[in-house]
């Protein structure tokens, strides 16, 4: 008998092991392939959103001659406002390839240039007015369609009517190319402009700025009260029905979906307090009310943490209870209390589905001044270029994807850090 | 005076006031013989001085800012001349709008006719005498507070324990915030809600098997078209729920069994925050990530197998949600496995049994209920989730279990009929409610079941 099961074990054993090699290394796949969706997502924006940063400019011979511009020989600042660049730099393009002819052909030509070519040129006019009434080699930034081709991102291989650079630009801009007349240059507007239209011309500031704002507003709010929340929760709260439901309220908040805090901003603080659409003080007041609980949970922690000899101590040389919380055991638990809060206002900066609810989607192309002025925020923005049917947004998208990465980085880092430092203590 | 600036002087009194609290202190406590005969510090007198200031005009400016738009708009409608007030009203709504419009001048003159001008230059006067009144009766109600405060002030009163029972009151007050926006949740939603069903009936809400709100385009054909069934989004989001959980489920649980159960320390210090970066990407990131890679990936992979594949599929959105909520499987699980205790563990290899043995035969059973939790809570993440399924998923409703085909979810729903202009009594607008009310329920249940059952099996072990 004895005999038997042993052989039978032996038997079994190969077999055994053989699934428990096999097991480990389903383990290894799992997280092996966790690294692989973090490693494609990550290249796929980058390899997506690097190209944004650069942009291309193109060096046309442009005559600033006074009649062509419609003003007079000592033009005022109005006159330029109004004065035909425009009609300028086609002139110049019509120049410079002569033997462009037919309509189609010169719309062509002309959409190489940015539409935001002739307000630079105004601009430089402006600063210098000499320039009236000579010709001057001028850079100007292409259109973003003539861009991706110089980037290399069009396929020439495909059939002509299924690209947007069309086969005569091509051989524009190659010929321009060729006499040195394009170069890339870091693309500075991405970070000084608004919204737009034109993927060349549009930027992340306002964006970057309404983001600001509304992270500004959400941490005014939500430090201070979640922390005197967790507070109070955790030094002063009897234990009774009421405590209770206050903590379960706040377990259950930290799970509602963030969409109905979106719900919550628009029903109340728009449609009964009439508070302005839009606008970043609405936002931080519904990402407030959303990354409260995370405070006050991670604030409890921390304060939960704090050894009870300081409390004793304080105590004991006469400390009100208040006395003691706030200048002994606060300080303490500072550095985790910053931790969780850094935590949530990460996910405040993220997060974007309840701003949609409170109309934070406008097309916002002007910097905004304040908290109660119409904006939008960076993962807005990213959605609303996703959006864009144009191709050159999807790099912009991308390169705006990285921007908000960079900074969740960086606040994620700052948080850690913290924990560390405090964990040594 | 604008209610900032107003704001702004009531902090400047509230200083005058602390130091003039603190300054008639001192002099009391000079009087009787040195501050140390005062029960407390001289600046806790100023603070109380400075608290009854502050309290009775912060009542004040708040009831006054609730009631403001109201009694404005009271008062002007009884300006306006009778055709206007007896306008049905949506109507009556958007010419009050226009006035409103011109009163803030965001809206020309010329636009309007001459009872809108009227009643907004009206509305600019009252505006601008309710706002005098304003700031006038907060600082009455300062100067009385503080005055009333400076004259209590004695060396017997115990302004200390005075100010720290203030003090108390609005740190209750702060977590009590927590209870009043659960209640702001549940009320604002719900009363919107209830307005849907009387126009929509609650049984075909949720047992209707069409939803369609865009074909409603005048008010009186909604009820009868009756396109406000909430199944097919219900199928929609459980599909992609689905998926995103065949997807993170044995990824996440796999890979918190290996990185607890065989990883070395070092392997594990090392890969589980890279892994928790997935967490803390944002949610439009990996929107954009499912609508522009993924989807015209699996497009194509199925077309080249001769598939039909929508182009915004379930598939697509799912598997993105499923990778976005790896993490949070794979921390829940984590903290699950890790609380079993060792001597199950050790008992089991004792007894000769190998690593993957224990693992299935004796830890995951004992382990079973919290991860149950775990992934419950992770289903109610999947249905909450907005901004993948925005994305990336369909906006018509389709009554489908194929993952292929295009579906529609409850969150992508809310976010169309709301975003953009519109009214706010259409059923349009109610029926995103009534989907909130439904997605609050909904997570909320998962939650509370997801909590009671991993409690009831933390309580096991303790």
């Amino acid at each position: 008998m004895s005999y038997n099961s042993t052989t039978a074990i032996q038997a079994s054993l190969k077999k055994r092991y053989a699934r428990e090699r096999r097991f480990q290394w389903y383990g290894r796949l799992a997280v092996l392939t966790g690294f692989v969706f973090l490693f494609i997502l990550l290249a796929d924006i980058v390899s997506k959103g690097t190209p944004a940063f650069t942009q291309h400019f193109i060096r046309i011979a442009v005559n600033f001659d006074a009649d062509k511009l419609e003003v007079s020989a000592n033009p005022t600042e109005e006159e330029l406002y109004a004065a035909n660049f425009n009609g300028v730099i086609k002139q110049s393009l019509r120049e410079m390839f002569p033997d462009v002819s037919g309509r189609k052909d010169k719309r062509a030509l002309y959409k190489l240039i940015s539409i935001g070519a002739e307000y630079d040129l105004r601009d430089s006019v402006l600063e210098n007015p000499g320039l009236i009434g000579t010709k001057q080699e001028v850079w100007l930034r292409a259109h973003s369609e003539a861009g991706s081709y110089l980037k290399g991102q069009v396929d020439t291989q495909l059939d002509e009517a299924d690209r947007r650079v069309k086969d005569n630009q091509i051989q524009w801009l190659d010929s321009l190319r060729a006499e040195g007349r394009t170069e890339s240059r870091f693309n500075v507007i991405f970070f000084t402009a608004g919204d737009s239209r034109e993927p060349e011309l549009a930027g992340i500031k306002a964006a970057l700025l309404g983001s600001a704002y509304t992270l500004l507003v959400t941490f005014f709010l939500a430090f201070p009260v979640g922390v005197l929340a967790a507070i109070y929760l955790e030094e002063f709260a009897p234990r009774n029905r009421l405590t209770d439901l206050i903590e379960i309220n706040i377990n259950n908040l930290a799970a509602v979906p963030s969409i109905v805090f979106g719900l919550l901003g628009l029903a109340v603080f728009i449609n009964f307090f009439e508070l302005p659409r839009s606008a970043p003080l609405v936002g931080g007041m519904v990402l407030s009310l959303m990354t409260l609980p995370t405070i006050i949970i991670t604030s409890r922690a921390a304060i939960q943490a704090v050894p009870p000899s300081i409390r004793q101590a304080a105590l004991g040389v006469g400390a009100s209870p208040l006395q003691t919380v706030f200048h002994h055991v606060i300080p303490v638990a500072m550095p985790g209390i910053l931790t969780g809060s850094i935590i949530g206002m990460a996910q405040a900066l993220g997060e974007s589905a309840p701003l949609l609810m409170i109309g934070m989607v406008a097309f916002i192309m002007d910097v905004p001044g304040g908290v109660t002025d119409p904006s939008t925020v960076l993962p807005v923005q990213i959605f609303l270029w996703a959006d864009s049917p144009e191709r050159g947004f999807t790099e912009k998208t991308s390169a705006a994807i990285m921007v908000l990465m960079t900074f969740l980085i960086f606040m994620n880092a700052l948080a850690i850090y913290l924990r560390r430092r405090f964990e040594m203590k | 005076m604008q209610t900032s600036t107003v704001i702004l002087f009531l902090l400047a009194m509230c200083v005058v006031v602390y130091n003039l609290g603190r300054k008639r202190s001192q002099v009391l406590g000079q009087r009787i013989g040195g501050y140390s005969l005062l029960h407390s510090l001289p600046r806790h007198y100023g603070y109380m001085a400075a608290a009854w200031a502050a309290i009775p005009a912060i009542v004040v400016l708040i009831l006054a800012m609730s009631f403001e738009e109201r009694w404005l708009a009271g008062m002007v409608a009884e300006q306006l001349p009778p055709e206007a007030r007896e306008l049905p009203a949506d109507k009556f709504g958007l010419y009050y709008n226009q006035v409103l419009g011109y009163a803030q001048g965001m809206v020309g003159a010329e636009q309007l006719d001459a009872t809108q001008v009227a009643a907004g230059d009206y509305y600019r006067r009252l505006a601008d005498r309710f706002a005098s009144a304003k700031a006038a009766l907060a600082f009455l109600a300062a100067l009385v507070g503080a005055i009333f405060a400076i004259r209590h002030i004695s060396p017997a009163v115990r302004a200390r324990n005075h100010v720290e029972g203030i003090i108390r009151w609005v740190l209750f007050g702060c977590s009590f915030l927590a209870v009043l926006t659960t209640l702001g949740i549940v009320l604002s939603v719900l009363f919107e809600a209830i307005q849907f069903f009387k126009i929509i009936p609650l049984s075909e809400f949720l047992f209707g098997l069409e939803w369609s709100p865009q074909m409603a385009i005048r008010a009186d054909q909604v009820a009868a078209s009756g396109s406000f069934g909430f199944i097919p989004l219900l199928v929609g989001t459980l599909l992609i729920s689905a998926v995103a959980m065949l997807i993170s489920v044995p990824i996440g649980l796999m890979s918190a069994i290996y990185l607890s159960e065989y990883a070395t320390n070092r392997f594990r210090a090392v890969t589980k925050p890279v892994l928790e970066i997935l967490a803390g990407v944002p949610t439009v990131v990996y929107g954009f990530f499912a609508a522009l890679t993924v989807a015209p990936f699996i497009r194509e992979l199925g077309e080249s197998i001769g598939l039909s594949v929508a182009s915004e599929s379930a598939l697509a959105a799912g598997i993105v949600m499923g990778i976005m909520i790896i993490p949070f499987v794979m921390s829940l699980s984590d903290d699950i496995i890790n609380a079993v205790p060792d001597s199950l563990r050790e008992a089991s290899l004792g007894m000769g049994a190998t690593m993957n043995e224990t693992i299935r035969k004796v830890l995951l059973p004992a382990a079973l209920p919290g991860i149950v939790g775990g992934i419950l809570l992770a289903v109610s993440r999947a249905i909450g989730e907005t901004m993948i399924v925005v994305m990336a998923a369909g906006l018509s409703a389709k009554l489908t279990a194929n993952p292929l085909e295009a579906v529609t979810t409850i969150t992508v729903q809310i976010v169309t009929l709301l975003v953009g202009d519109q009214e706010f009594d259409s059923p349009k607008t109610l029926a995103a409610f009534a989907l909130g009310l439904v997605l609050f329920f909904v997570t909320l249940l998962l939650n509370v079941i997801a909590l009671y059952v991993v409690r009831r099996y933390r309580e096991q072990y303790d």
